[in-house]
């Protein structure tokens, strides 16, 4: 009588991606602030800082990649707070002793982030595209675009779980991820790194978030990406590997203690 | 010869740091039997169920549950039991609907199996009108309901509950009390545990008490009444020789020891002939017993009794030491 398509561990995420995407509908704040704030976010930075910002380009054009990452970490917020709450109650010994893996329950945590984010990432298109984002991206290139922000999201979701499993609380997850939402801020997602004061340029280069936007620039306006599509893959590669082994180590110390 | 039995645990030693929890648990509960584990606030019962239930392990001891080891065979004793914690393990932003369907699917059913399975269970837990609402609207029995409903959706062979009804005003506990009955006639093993005799009285077929990380009484609730509801006679003792002399003789009757107050106690029926009876028996020269008392015992006395006992008698232990 059992059906094996949702008996294996796949399914069982699926499942829990399910649950997570039902359950975040209802977050009725939570929804808002991941709707609204790509909107806000879009018509604040190109009309009321745009004007003041030179970028060789139109202001909008310039800044979407900078939005894009910025909301992806705001999504992430979500993540880290719903593992830890999960982590809390008793749902998770009542899966265990069902034999649902841990790891079911957080890769479905990243499924539902993924696809969250995703939508919070088509608004912000399509509001660029009312204030007159201009892209010359080919069809190819879209699909580089997708496919570094899908690396991106992946990475960005993953390390949420992970922050998720280290809090004690969801409150403190939720504070933890203030460090994700700053790292935009501090690139060249929003003004050109060479405006910045010295001190910061040097992290601002180095920094994960710059090949992500450049490449992502790149792409979008086809001013060429050089090696940073390269480079941004691999700090995505990197923060996911990394995460995805710290969560699990997370995952075993937080039930052993339970 | 195992076979009969759901759940068989021996030598059961966990510690956290330098906390011993359990020191040496023995358990045994036959197929299709309610087993109620009894002790007070911090004396091991989660720890016993989470060891039992595959999520923690036993510092030291064996464990089988459902003819599998717990540590050996963890799979397949998953497979087969259910727990439903201390928490509760719904979700509040889904309905009650959604909680079972999803528990449902988790468990390996299909989706319209798992529809089918949640309609009959809101139906048969009294949840039919509740069922499209969010948990969060639920009232506490509400959720306990639903926490059990959400346990059997697999149709488990064995089942933890642990504090089932803590929490529930009277009428929600007699509830609960009808539910838990209901499915051990489908012939589900049942292991709770509670603080409350009563309950435990109401659904088990055997009772444990545990204190001080041990077993410090079994048997079936009716046994463990009768040491309680009938009255205590407690006897001080004239000297140590006397103390272990009338010990000796009382054996198994003894229902609580104390060599350090030199007192005894002892079941009676409280009537006049039969202390009178007692007292010749134990103490034909009357010299042995210096004073008694009668002590009319209630339920909260079997078990404030054992719990007492043991904690004065681990006082004496680790002041030796
Ligand atoms: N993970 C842990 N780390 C440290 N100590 C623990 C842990 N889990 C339980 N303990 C300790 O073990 C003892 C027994 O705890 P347990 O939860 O098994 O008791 P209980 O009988 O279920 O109590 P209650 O009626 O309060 O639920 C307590 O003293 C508790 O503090
Ligand atoms: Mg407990």
């Amino acid at each position: 009588m059992s059906d094996l398509a949702t008996s294996t561990p796949v399914g069982q995420a699926l499942t829990m991606a399910g649950r997570c995407l039902r359950v975040s509908r209802r977050q009725v704040d939570a929804l808002i602030m991941s709707l609204l704030l790509p909107v806000l976010l879009m018509v604040m930075f190109v009309e009321l800082f745009g004007g003041a910002i030179d970028t060789g380009t139109k202001y909008v054009t310039y800044v979407v990649p900078g939005v894009i990452l910025l909301c992806a970490g705001f999504g992430s917020a979500t993540t880290a707070v719903s593992v830890s709450q999960d982590m809390t109650g008793g749902l998770m010994d009542r899966l265990r002793s069902m034999n649902v893996s841990g790891k079911a329950v957080l890769a479905g945590h990243v499924t539902a982030s993924v696809a969250r984010t995703a939508v919070s990432i088509e608004l912000v298109f399509l509001v660029a595209a009312v204030l007159g984002f201009e892209p010359s991206a080919g069809p190819l290139d879209w699909l580089a675009v997708a496919g570094v922000l899908l690396a991106f999201v992946i990475a960005v979701s993953s390390l949420a779980v992970a922050i998720g499993l280290l809090a004690k609380s969801p409150e403190a997850a939720n504070g933890f991820t203030f460090f994700v939402t700053f790292l935009p801020y501090a690139s060249s997602g929003f003004v050109p790194v060479h405006t910045m004061p010295s001190w910061i340029q040097g992290f601002a280069l180095h920094q994960p978030i710059t090949p992500i936007t450049e490449t992502l620039r790149g792409l979008l306006l086809g001013t060429g990406v050089g090696s940073n599509p390269w480079q941004a893959l691999a700090w995505c590669g990197a923060v996911t590997a990394i995460s995805v082994a710290v969560s699990s180590v997370l995952f075993q110390r937080r039930i052993a203690r339970s | 010869m195992t076979s009969d039995l759901a759940i068989d645990a021996s030598g059961l030693v966990k510690s956290y740091g330098a906390v011993r929890v359990l020191a040496g648990i023995d358990l045994r509960v036959r197929r299709g039997t309610v087993f109620g584990l009894l002790g007070a606030n911090g004396a091991g019962k989660t720890t016993t169920v989470r060891i039992l239930s595959t999520l923690a392990r036993a510092d030291s001891g064996r464990a089988r549950v459902a003819g599998f080891d717990v540590v050996s065979d963890q799979a397949q004793v998953r497979r087969r039991i259910s727990l439903t914690g201390q928490d509760a393990a719904v979700d509040e932003l889904q309905t009650g609907d959604e909680n079972l369907r999803m528990m449902g699917r988790l468990s390996g059913l299909s989706r319209s199996q798992a529809r089918v399975r949640a309609a009959a269970l809101l139906e048969r837990f009294g949840l039919v009108d509740a069922g499209p609402r969010r948990v969060a609207t639920y009232s506490g029995g509400m959720r306990r309901r639903l926490d059990l409903a959400a346990c059997v959706v697999a149709q488990p062979a064995v089942i933890f509950l642990d504090e089932p009804t803590t929490g529930l005003d009277p009428r929600s506990r007699h509830a609960m009390w009808e539910l838990i009955a209901e499915l051990v006639e489908s012939g589900v093993t049942v292991f709770l545990t509670t603080q409350y005799l009563e309950e435990a009285d109401r659904l088990a077929d055997s009772v444990a008490v545990i204190d001080g990380g041990r077993v410090v009484a079994e048997g079936s609730p009716a046994e463990l009444k009768q040491r309680v509801t009938s009255e205590r006679l407690d006897l001080t003792l004239a000297d140590a020789w006397a103390f272990d002399q009338v010990a000796r003789s009382l054996g198994e009757r003894a229902l609580r020891a104390d060599a350090s107050r030199l007192t005894l106690g002892v079941a009676t029926d409280g009537s006049a002939s039969q202390i009178r009876g007692l007292l010749d028996e134990i103490d034909p020269e009357r010299r042995a017993v210096s004073s008694f008392a009668v002590h009319a015992a209630t339920l909260e006395d079997v078990f404030l009794d054992l719990t007492d006992a043991t904690a004065t008698s681990r006082e004496r232990e680790s002041a030796r030491v």
